[in-house]
């Protein structure tokens, strides 16, 4: 058994670590941006008292004209194309609704969406229209914040390392074994109850870290980053990914491996 | 207990790995998440703690308060628990729905200090049935993330070792009247020893295998728990059931085995980080809560 007990160490600032020269702008609600009218103001500004300010917390970011506040933590905001994950936490109850829905879908169940519309008042309407959508079966759900998941072409990954997920707009990851028989998928309302092999639970769990660890040194979520820092954490093993100075090498390692792929 | 919604096919995937001992996080079954122990964060108390287990945050503060002993124990003084389940754990907490939890640790913490040898409550007497000292105990969980009984115990050893009791003197003068007399040293204290306080180890049952702090996903898998509380030398102060399924004999003994064996480790580690804290002195760089 393993039981570690350590005492608490104070978090360095993320542009200390990272030896950046140029500190972002960061405000809070109600910080004066700039006084100079010239500007144009995007989103998370207001104009008051011949000032621009801000009306999120967030960075600064300023193109050509134009001024915006890009915010760090936000709540999620669809838009049509998203791909979601979603728990059904209650269900409307009709007589039709009855007899159709509750032998696939129950309360709880998880599920992937597209966003087909979205209502003025921040709602959104989802479908399932594709075979690639539905009830999501065995594996592991990660919640993390929506700023981090990159917007991209496409949101299911099926990483060569032996696993696929799901990289919710909404901030909802889910990581589950990849499916063997592709061709006849039977649309997922039938979820499929079969113990997942011990080195599939292996990749899976080692996933799930290497996401939390990348979460929590504040890095943007996408299949290529998520790889690389699964890679990194190779050497190491599963449980010991969590620990915060092993989290801080895996993550560096990953940046690394990210610029030079950039670069 | 704050309880999270899972789908039927995340509970099977849960209670099978838990069967091949591979926890969703990598964990084995007998394995704790990393804890961070700090003392001394609150100024105003005689002693405090904060434990941090995995996404679980517990604050307790000791306050040393004079008092008059009990009367069927006029020599000692004695400790009294209060538990709050603020808001900010979890929305279930709203205005009252903390208390039935709260009172129900408290409860428990009663129970695993209710024998002569956790504390040795004849150092808090200051003059037989007249005065002594009463160590008021609160806990405030900050954040729940599952295993609260075992993080709670945790932060009330780790308050206790830290708490600081003043020193005082009964003077009796000509008439008969007794006067307290509090040293004039601040840092002149007596120290509760925390030898024998004992520590609570949950097991959850999940599926036919047990696993020890449980997430808040592992323990909506499993429908019966079991709390040892276990002091350092591996004895078994009380034990608590804790759920709605039952247990059978075999597994309880088994459970029962585990917690000693899991409960001595994790009184040895609590102990060396204790120790480890207090021999880098009083210019230690706290955390506290902006860390």
């Amino acid at each position: 058994m393993a039981m570690e007990m350590r005492l608490p160490v104070a978090r360095k600032p993320l542009s200390e670590r990272l030896g950046r020269d140029t500190k972002k702008h960061l405000v809070v609600p109600g910080d004066t941006i700039t006084t100079d009218t010239g500007f144009m103001r995007g989103h998370g500004t207001y104009m008051g008292e011949e000032k621009l300010i801000a009306s999120v917390a967030g960075s600064v970011e300023r193109v050509n004209k134009l001024i915006c506040v890009k915010a760090l933590k936000t709540r999620y905001i669809g838009e049509v194309g998203d791909i979601v994950v979603g728990r059904i936490t209650e269900r409307r109850r009709s007589a039709e609704d009855e007899l159709a829905m509750r032998g696939f879908l129950q309360e709880g169940d998880l599920i992937s969406a597209e966003v087909q519309a979205v209502f003025s008042d921040g709602a959104v309407s989802l479908h399932t229209r594709s075979l690639k959508y539905g009830k999501l079966g065995q594996g592991v759900l990660v919640q993390v914040s929506p700023s981090l998941v990159r917007r991209q072409k496409t949101h299911l990954h099926d990483l060569p390392c032996g696993a696929s997920v799901i990289l919710g707009n909404n901030g909802f990851i889910w990581i589950y074994p990849t499916p063997e028989h592709k061709e006849e998928e039977a649309g997922g309302f039938i979820a499929n109850l079969e113990p997942v092999s011990l080195a599939d639970r292996e990749v899976i769990s080692r996933l799930r870290n290497c996401i939390i660890s990348l979460v929590t040194q504040r890095m943007m979520l996408y299949d290529t980053s998520i790889l690389y820092c699964y890679e990194a954490s190779l050497p190491h093993q599963i449980k010991d990914i969590l620990k915060p100075e092993i989290m801080e090498e895996i993550v560096m390692e990953t940046r690394q491996r990210l610029l030079e792929q950039e670069g | 207990m704050a309880s999270v919604a899972l789908s039927e096919a995340e509970k099977v995937y849960i209670v099978h790995g838990v069967q091949e001992d591979l926890r969703v996080d990598g964990r084995g079954c007998e394995d704790y998440r990393c804890v961070e122990v700090e003392t001394d964060v609150v100024s105003n108390t005689s002693g405090s703690a904060r434990v941090k287990l995995g996404h679980t945050d517990i604050l307790v503060g000791v306050k040393a308060e004079m008092g008059t002993p009990k009367l069927e124990k006029p020599n000692e003084g004695y400790l009294e628990f209060f538990v709050d389940c603020s808001a900010s754990a979890t929305p279930e907490f709203e205005g009252r729905g903390g208390d039935d939890l709260g009172t129900e640790i408290a409860n428990t913490l009663y129970r695993i200090f209710n024998n002569k040898s956790s504390v040795d409550l004849k150092t808090l007497c200051i003059s037989p049935r007249e005065h002594c000292w009463v160590l008021y105990v609160d806990v405030l969980l900050l954040e729940c993330g599952g295993n609260l009984f075992d993080a709670i115990s945790i932060a009330v050893k780790a308050a206790l070792f830290n708490t600081r009791i003043p020193r005082v003197r009964v003077l009796e003068d000509e008439e008969g009247s007794k006067d307290i007399e509090l040293s004039d040293d601040p840092y002149d204290c007596i120290r509760l020893s925390v030898e024998n306080v004992p520590c609570i180890v949950t097991l959850c049952k999940i599926g036919c295998r047990h696993v020890v702090d449980a997430t808040l996903q592992e323990e909506a898998c499993s429908l019966a728990s079991l709390l040892v509380s276990v002091t350092s030398k591996g004895v078994v102060t009380c034990m608590r059931k804790v759920g709605k399924g039952s247990l059978d004999p075999e597994s309880i003994f088994e459970m029962m085995e585990t917690g000693k064996r899991v409960g001595k480790v994790l009184h040895a580690s609590l102990q060396s980080v204790l120790h480890k804290e207090e021999s880098l002195g009083p210019k230690r760089q706290k955390v506290g809560f902006l860390g």
